[in-house]
C-alpha cells in the first residue's frame, strides 16, 4: 500500500479533516485508515458530500405530498403529473469549479444534474440555470465569468439535445469573488421506469458505464467546497473537470434503453467523489456491501494510483447493478450505443465497501463509517451585530424623474433583457416547449396527454440579506406566483442553499433563518421539498456572499393550449392589480441603484391571502378570463407594466393608487393582469391596454419603443 | 512516424475567429499584430506517410474551405 | 408516403423530425449502421450534433454506413432533406454544393427568423408561393453558408437557391443570405432553419409544414405518373 509523504499527524488535515474528525474515524474504524481509505473518508466526510453543517437543519423542510413519488435522498425527487407519468427534478450547484474555469465548470454542472435525473430513470426534458456574478459594468472578471458560463451551459445543453427553457441571473458586488452557478433539470418518465439507487441482491454484478476514468477533479469539487477561496486557487486548477456532451448523450440513451428493457436493479451517477461516493451510496441505500476491483476499470492514464481511481471525478460515468443473467443483454445494448461498459465488481452480503487492486485489498471500510458515521454539526446561529454588506455604488441620486428612474431600472443589470444570454440556448429541441424565455413568467412544456408542466427558478439574495427568513419565504412565493401566471398549480420544489462559511455564527444564523422561511412558505402553500443541494463556504476574505437560497418549482396545468402569457394581448383590455400587495423600497432594485445597503424590514407576509391570490390568478389564466398575467418583482409595478407592454407590443394607460410606490417591491404578492373588462370587474382595475406608450397618470409617459430600447441595451455587449 | 497536419481557413474566406483574436490582443497591450487566422492542428502516428495527403483530402480537411500543410 | 429519418449518435432533432413527418405521412427511424432504407419515399437527415460535431460538423457522419444507401438513393432521384446538421452532412458528402462555416458572431444563435421562398416549385417548396415568407426557427453555431463567388452565381442562375433569409433576418452571415440550397437535379435539399419546429400551432408558426407537404405532393405525383 502506498505511503504518504506527510506525517501521520498531517495527512488528515491536508485532506480537510479536523483532528476531532480524524479521532472519530479511528474510533469508528477501530484502527488507523490507510491512504486510500483516508482519501475516501475525507471526501465522504467533506461538507459537500456529508452535508455536515446542514443535514440536521434540512430535516425542517416538509417533504410529504400526495404527488410525491421520490423524495429527498434519491438522485432526484419526482412527482406524479398524471397520465401515468412522473416528472423528476433537482437543482445543484457547481460554484467553486465555475470560479476556477467557468466554461467547463458550468458545462459539467449541467452534465452532472442531467445525470442525476436520468439516474432515476427519467428522460431529461428541460434545463434551467440560476447564476450570480459581480457587476459587469465595473468588473472585467465578472464579464468574463458571465460570458464563459453562459457559453458552457449552452454548449452542454444544446449538444445533448435538452432545451434550456428558463433561468435567472443576478449581478451584485457580493458575488464578485464567489460566483454562483446552479443548474436545474427536469426529466419525464413513465412511473414504472423510475428506479432507485439502492444496490440489492448479493451476487449481483456491478457495472461501470461511460467515459474512461482519468485524473479529473481529483481533490476537486468536494475539497474546494469545504474551504473558502483564498490566494493560490491557481494551484487547485490542474485537475479541472472537462465535460463531453456527446458521450453523455450516448450514455443517456443507453441507460434509458436498459431501463426500458428492465435490465437494471439499480442505477447511480458518478458525481462529486466519483466512485467512492457512488459505491458507498448504492451500498448504503441497500444495506449491502460492495466489492470493486480497480484493475477492471478502464483508465485514461495508465499510472493512476488506487486512491486516484476511487476519487476521480471524470465526467459522463454511471454505476449500475444488474443480475448476472442480464449482463449479456446489458453489454449488447451498451455496444449498440457505443458506451463502454465494464463489470468492475459485485454486491456482497457483508457491510463494507471493499476495494481490490492487483489482487490486494487496498481499502475495506464499513459502509456505515463512510455514510452514517459522518459527523453532523449543529449550527451556532447568532444574528450579526453589525451590517454584513456594504452599500453598492449609487447610480441614481433620487432626484431623477419617475420616467428616468424607470428607464435606469430597465437598463440596470438585474432587469435588463436576457436575450443576449438565452439566444445562446436552444429552448425548443424535443418539441415540448409551449412558452419560451421572455414569453411568460414560467416555462411551459406540453405532455403527451394534452396537459402541460410549468417550471420556474427564483431567488433574490439581496432581499435575503435584509431578512433571511422573509427573503427565503419570498423565493417560494415568487415561484408559485410565476407558476400561477401560466395557470399552473405547484406540485413540488427543489432548492439550492448558497451561503458563506457556516462555522461563522452570523452565517449560521442566515442559514437557519432561511431554512425556517422556506419551510414556513412550503407548509403554507402545501408544496413539498423533494430534493435539493447545499453549497457552503461561498466566502472571500471580504466576507460572505448574500445568503442565496435558490428555489426551483414545478407545477402542472390541465390544458397545454392555454398556457398564460406575460404581454398585454388586446387593445381595450382592462388592466388590474391583483393580490395582497403592500410594497416597500427595502431590499428593492431602486434601493440598490440609490446606493443603499441591504438593510431593513421586508414587507409582512400574509400566507393565507397570498394563497388565495395565487389560486385566483391560476383559475382565471386557465379559463382565459385573464389574457395576460405577470407577477410584480424587481422594479415594482412600474417595471412590471413596462415588461407587459414590451412583451405584448402594446402600450397602456394606467392610474396607480395614491399609496402605491411605483418602484416598491413585495415578491410573490402582486400581479399585473389584463383581460376583458367584465372579467376583471372584481379586482383593482388600474387602466386599459392600448396605444404605443406606457402612460402612468402623473408619473410618466414613455413610448414602448423607448422602454424596449432601454431594456435591450442593459446586457448587450457584456455577453 | 509522427506527423502534424496544420489546417487553416482558405484565404479570402471570412475568418471571424481570427478577427476576434486580432481585436483582443491590443486590448491586452499587444500592439502591431495583424493578419491573424485561427486554424487546427491534427497530430498522428502514421506508418505510411505517403497516404497523408489522401487522408487530408478525404477526411481531415474540407478542401472547399480549408488549406493544409503536412509536417513530418 | 413514408419518410425515413436517419439517426446518428448525437442526433438531437431526429424525433422532432419524425413527429413532424408523421403529420404528413408515415415515418421510421433509420439507424446509422443499417444498410436498409426500409423502402422509404424520402430521407430526412436531421439536426443535432452527430458525433459531437467532432473535426467538422457532419464530417464523420457522412461516412456512416447508412450514408452509402442515402447517396445511392439520392443518385437515383430519391428525395433527401437535410436540416441543420443534416445540411452540414450533405455538404460534406458532396451531395450539396458549398459548406457551412462558424457563425460570424462566433456564438450559438437561437432565433425565430423569416425566410423567403425563392421559387415555389419542386419537391421541397412546391406548396409555397415565390416570395412567400415562412417563419421558422434557427438554432446553430455553424450555419454560415459559403461557396466561392462563381459557384454562388451559378447556383442562383440555375435556381438552386430555394430559401433566403428575409432582409434583416440573416442570423449567421451566410453569403447572399442563403438559407437553403438544392442540388442540380433538385431532389436533394439542405437548409439551416428547422421546419420540423414550425409544425405545431401550440409552438407558434406552422409554416414549416409546407416543406413536408411539398415532399408528399411530389412523391404522390410520381406515384400517379
Amino acid at each position: 500500500m502506498s505511503s504518504s509523504t506527510y506525517s501521520l499527524d498531517e495527512r488528515h488535515r491536508q485532506l480537510g479533516l479536523t483532528d476531532e474528525e480524524y479521532a472519530r474515524i479511528l474510533d469508528r474504524l477501530g484502527r488507523a485508515p490507510n491512504d486510500v481509505e483516508l482519501a475516501m473518508l475525507s471526501l465522504m466526510w467533506s461538507e459537500h458530500c456529508g452535508y455536515k453543517h446542514s443535514r440536521r437543519l434540512l430535516r425542517r423542510l416538509p417533504k410529504e405530498g400526495r404527488h410525491v413519488l421520490l423524495g429527498p435522498g434519491e438522485n432526484a425527487g419526482a412527482v406524479d403529473v398524471g397520465g401515468g407519468l412522473a416528472v423528476a427534478f433537482k437543482v445543484e450547484s457547481h460554484n467553486h469549479p465555475s470560479a476556477v474555469e467557468p466554461f467547463q465548470g458550468a458545462a459539467t454542472g449541467v452534465g452532472g444534474i442531467l445525470r442525476d435525473v436520468f439516474a432515476v430513470g427519467a428522460r431529461p426534458i428541460a434545463v434551467l440555470d440560476s447564476l450570480r456574478f459581480g457587476e459587469p459594468s465595473v468588473s472585467e472578471r465578472s464579464r468574463y465569468l458571465l460570458d464563459r458560463a453562459v457559453a458552457g451551459i449552452g454548449h452542454y445543453g444544446n449538444s445533448i439535445g435538452v432545451p434550456t427553457v428558463g433561468g435567472e441571473i443576478y449581478f451584485e458586488p457580493s458575488y464578485e469573488q464567489n460566483c454562483l452557478v446552479n443548474a436545474m433539470c427536469l426529466g419525464l418518465a413513465p412511473h414504472e421506469r423510475l428506479i432507485r439507487s439502492a444496490a440489492a441482491g448479493p451476487g449481483n454484478v456491478v457495472v461501470l458505464l461511460g467515459a474512461l476514468t482519468g485524473r479529473d477533479g481529483i481533490g476537486g469539487a468536494s475539497v474546494l467546497a469545504s474551504a473558502e477561496l483564498g490566494e493560490g486557487d491557481e494551484a487547485k486548477r490542474p485537475s479541472v473537470q472537462i465535460g463531453d456532451p456527446f458521450t453523455e448523450k450516448k450514455l443517456l440513451e443507453c441507460c434509458l434503453e436498459l431501463l426500458d428493457r428492465d435490465l437494471l436493479v439499480s442505477l447511480q451517477d458518478l458525481g462529486a467523489a466519483g466512485l467512492t461516493s457512488a459505491a458507498s451510496e448504492m451500498a448504503g441505500g441497500g444495506g449491502v456491501g460492495l466489492t470493486i476491483d480497480l484493475c477492471q476499470i478502464p483508465l485514461r492514464e495508465a499510472d493512476m494510483e488506487p486512491f486516484e481511481i476511487m476519487v476521480s471525478e471524470s465526467q459522463e460515468r454511471m454505476l449500475c447493478v444488474a443480475r448476472p443473467e442480464c449482463v449479456g443483454a446489458l453489454l449488447d445494448v451498451c455496444e449498440r450505443w457505443e458506451v463502454l461498459a465494464t463489470t468492475i465488481g459485485c454486491v456482497t452480503d457483508g457491510d463494507s465497501l471493499q476495494v481490490l487492486h492487483r489482487g490486494n485489498v487496498v481499502a475495506d471500510v464499513p459502509v456505515r463509517v463512510l455514510i452514517d458515521d459522518c459527523p453532523l454539526y449543529d449550527l451556532q446561529p447568532v444574528p450579526p451585530s453589525s451590517d454584513l454588506y456594504r452599500a453598492s455604488e449609487a447610480v441614481l441620486s433620487g432626484d431623477e424623474s419617475v420616467a428616468d428612474t424607470l428607464l435606469a431600472l430597465l437598463r440596470s443589470s438585474n432587469l435588463a433583457s436576457r436575450r443576449p444570454v438565452f439566444e445562446q440556448y436552444d429552448p425548443i429541441v424535443q418539441s415540448r416547449t409551449v412558452r419560451r424565455p421572455d414569453e411568460a413568467d414560467a416555462a411551459v412544456l406540453m405532455l403527451p396527454n394534452g396537459s402541460a408542466i410549468a417550471v420556474s427558478i427564483d431567488g433574490n439574495g439581496r432581499r435575503v440579506a435584509c431578512d433571511p427568513r422573509r427573503g427565503a419565504a419570498e423565493a417560494v412565493y415568487e415561484c408559485s406566483a410565476n407558476l400561477a401566471c401560466v395557470g399552473a398549480e405547484p406540485l413540488g420544489l427543489t432548492n439550492c442553499l448558497n451561503f458563506g462559511n457556516p462555522e461563522k455564527s452570523h452565517v449560521a444564523w442566515q442559514l437557519t433563518e432561511a431554512v425556517e422561511g422556506l419551510a414556513g412558505a412550503c407548509e403554507a402553500l402545501g408544496v413539498p421539498v423533494v430534493g435539493g443541494n447545499v453549497s457552503l463556504y461561498n466566502e472571500a476574505p471580504t466576507g460572505p456572499i448574500f445568503p442565496t437560497p435558490v428555489v426551483g418549482m414545478v407545477g402542472k396545468l390541465p390544458n397545454a393550449a392555454r398556457p398564460g402569457r406575460m404581454g398585454f394581448a388586446l387593445t381595450g383590455d382592462s388592466i388590474a392589480l391583483v393580490g395582497p400587495f403592500e410594497p416597500s423600497l427595502v431590499g428593492s432594485e431602486l434601493a440598490k441603484l440609490r446606493g443603499e445597503a441591504p438593510v431593513g424590514e421586508l414587507p409582512a407576509i400574509d400566507a393565507g391571502r397570498i394563497r388565495i391570490a395565487h389560486q385566483a390568478v391560476r383559475a382565471r389564466v386557465r379559463s382565459g378570463a385573464f389574457r395576460s398575467a405577470h407577477d410584480v418583482a424587481e422594479g415594482g409595478v412600474a417595471a412590471t407594466l413596462a415588461e407587459c407592454c414590451i412583451a405584448g407590443g402594446l402600450g397602456a394607460t394606467v392610474r396607480l393608487p395614491e399609496w402605491l410606490d411605483p418602484f416598491g417591491e413585495a415578491p410573490g404578492r402582486g400581479f399585473i393582469v389584463s383581460g376583458p373588462a367584465e372579467a376583471l370587474a372584481g379586482f383593482v382595475v388600474i387602466g386599459e391596454v392600448g396605444g404605443e406608450a406606457l402612460r402612468v397618470e402623473g408619473l410618466l409617459d414613455l413610448a414602448v419603443s423607448e422602454l424596449r430600447d432601454a431594456r435591450d441595451s442593459g446586457l448587450a455587449g457584456w455577453v | 512516424m509522427r506527423a502534424r497536419v496544420l489546417v487553416r481557413p482558405k484565404a479570402g474566406i471570412l475568418d471571424p475567429q481570427g478577427q476576434a483574436v486580432e481585436r483582443a490582443l491590443p486590448a491586452l497591450g499587444f500592439e502591431g499584430v495583424r493578419n491573424v487566422h485561427v486554424g487546427r492542428l491534427i497530430e498522428l502516428d502514421v506508418e505510411d506517410p505517403a497516404r497523408l495527403p489522401e487522408m487530408c483530402e478525404r477526411l481531415l480537411t474540407n478542401p472547399l474551405i480549408e488549406d493544409y500543410e503536412i509536417e513530418q | 408516403m413514408k419518410f425515413g429519418v436517419v439517426r446518428f449518435p448525437g442526433s438531437c432533432d431526429d424525433i422532432d423530425a419524425l413527429q413532424a413527418a408523421r403529420r404528413v405521412g408515415d415515418a421510421v427511424l433509420l439507424w446509422h449502421t443499417d444498410h436498409d432504407l426500409q423502402g422509404v419515399d424520402a430521407v430526412i437527415v436531421p439536426g443535432g450534433f452527430s458525433y459531437g460535431d467532432y473535426l467538422r460538423a457532419g464530417a464523420i457522419a457522412r461516412f456512416a454506413p447508412v450514408m452509402a444507401e442515402v447517396e445511392e438513393f439520392a443518385r437515383s432521384g430519391g428525395l433527401v432533406l437535410g436540416i441543420c446538421n443534416g445540411f452540414q452532412v450533405l455538404c460534406e458528402a458532396g451531395l450539396l454544393p458549398g459548406a457551412l462555416l462558424t457563425n460570424v458572431s462566433l456564438k450559438f444563435v437561437f432565433r425565430q427568423v423569416d425566410v423567403e421562398v425563392v421559387r415555389g416549385l419542386g419537391p421541397f417548396t412546391g406548396a409555397c408561393e415565390a416570395g412567400e415568407r415562412l417563419s421558422i426557427p434557427v438554432k446553430h453555431t455553424t450555419g454560415r453558408f459559403h461557396a466561392p463567388d462563381p459557384e454562388l452565381d451559378r447556383l442562383e442562375a440555375s435556381g438552386q437557391v430555394l430559401l433566403r433569409y428575409a432582409p434583416g433576418h440573416n442570423p449567421n452571415g451566410s453569403l447572399r443570405d442563403i438559407a437553403g440550397v438544392c442540388n442540380e437535379s433538385g431532389n436533394v435539399f439542405g437548409l439551416m432553419p428547422h421546419p420540423e419546429h414550425a409544425v405545431d400551432p401550440l409552438g407558434g408558426s406552422v409554416d414549416g409544414l409546407k416543406i413536408f407537404e411539398s415532399m408528399r405532393a411530389d412523391v404522390e405525383q410520381h406515384v400517379l405518373a
